[in-house]
């Protein structure tokens, strides 16, 4: 096909005449980070619609079982998760998707970061604590990510350097001050932590 | 609350599958980001369409993904695979899914075009 990148299905239109139906490509970049830390506020600065709610019914089905009858009786886990859209051009569109950064959700990070093209930490520096799990989680994945200081009036309460060392990231992970209520500081993050995936995949 | 799941909001999130007869997606389930749009097919079964399925094909006439199909129709994520996979089998909806290389990560010359994409936001 001329685009060669999405998937393209050729069907028979009305009067036997080939119709073609190229649907977009979708990407994908998740931000994490503590509760309300502004993780909705930041999909809702780029997103073109409003942030959608999406809920994720983990079922956790006990190993050996597989009565397929029991389906209400296994123990399900419901995980509210926001999410946004930003088109890229006619053929590409870019989901942000917010993900709780406690460690009790880890078990649906999984699913969730296969192929996206990487993740932005979002951290308040008056609690650093919370991000940990999240930036555990890609670092060990190897999911690249970004750290973005969510600064309200260009303010945050530590310096980047020392906000660096109490996480313990490496020097190569890029550090941003960012305004998550400003679409321009949004746009400025994602576009660093794309070319950090860049680097990463050996660009 | 009934047992149909007419009751969407309420039934999806008591019994999630109750809608899809107890299925749940299979090991290869869509991303959430997957985008769906209608085909000509979808357009002309709609009339023989069951409820949930009929929806989908009708809120598909422009492309949306699968976390968008369960938002806007307050479907759980998994019981909106369902139903996508169900109406791509019968050509009904066209899908596309994330491109990635053999890490599973998006290759440069996609990330190349997010990044022109985000330059001329």
């Amino acid at each position: 096909m001329a685009s060669g990148n999405s998937e393209t299905t050729t069907l028979q239109g009305p009067g036997g005449s080939a119709t073609t139906l190229i649907v977009p490509l979708p990407v994908k970049v998740i931000v994490a980070g503590g509760f309300a830390v502004g993780k909705t506020t930041t999909v809702g600065a780029i997103s073109e619609i409003e942030p959608l709610t999406t809920e994720a019914v983990i079922t956790q089905v006990s190993a050996g079982v597989d009565d397929v009858t029991g389906a209400e009786d296994k123990r399900s886990t419901t995980v509210a998760m926001d999410f946004g859209r930003v088109g890229l051009g006619p053929e590409l569109v870019l989901y942000l998707f917010g993900t709780p950064g406690q460690e009790r959700f880890r078990f649906m990070w999984d699913d969730l970061v296969r192929g996206a093209v990487g993740a932005v930490v979002l951290v308040d520096t008056t609690r650093l604590a919370d991000c940990f799990p999240a930036i555990d989680y890609f670092e060990s994945r190897r999911v690249p990510f970004v750290v973005a200081l969510n600064c309200f009036h260009g303010q945050v309460a530590h310096a980047v350097e020392e906000v660096r060392e109490a996480l313990q990231v490496d020097v190569s992970v890029p550090m941003i001050l960012m305004d998550a209520r400003d679409r321009e500081s949004v746009r400025s993050t994602l576009i660093e932590l794309v070319r950090h995936a860049m680097a990463r995949a050996g660009g | 609350m009934t047992d149909h799941g007419w009751d969407r909001g309420v039934a999806a999130r008591v019994r999630p599958y109750a809608i899809t007869g107890g299925r749940t997606p299979s090991t290869s389930a869509l991303p959430y980001e997957t985008m769906i749009q209608t085909t000509v097919a979808g357009r002309r079964a709609l009339p023989r369409l069951v409820l949930e399925w009929r929806l989908v094909v009708e809120l598909c006439g422009r492309p949306l993904s699968v976390a968008e199909i369960s938002a806007h129709l307050k479907l759980a994520l998994g019981v909106a695979m369902v139903i996508v996979g169900d109406l791509k089998t019968e050509g009904l909806v066209a899908t596309s899914q994330p491109r990635t290389s053999r890490d599973d990560r998006p290759d440069i010359e996609l990330l190349e075009r997010v990044l022109d994409g985000l330059r001329q936001l």
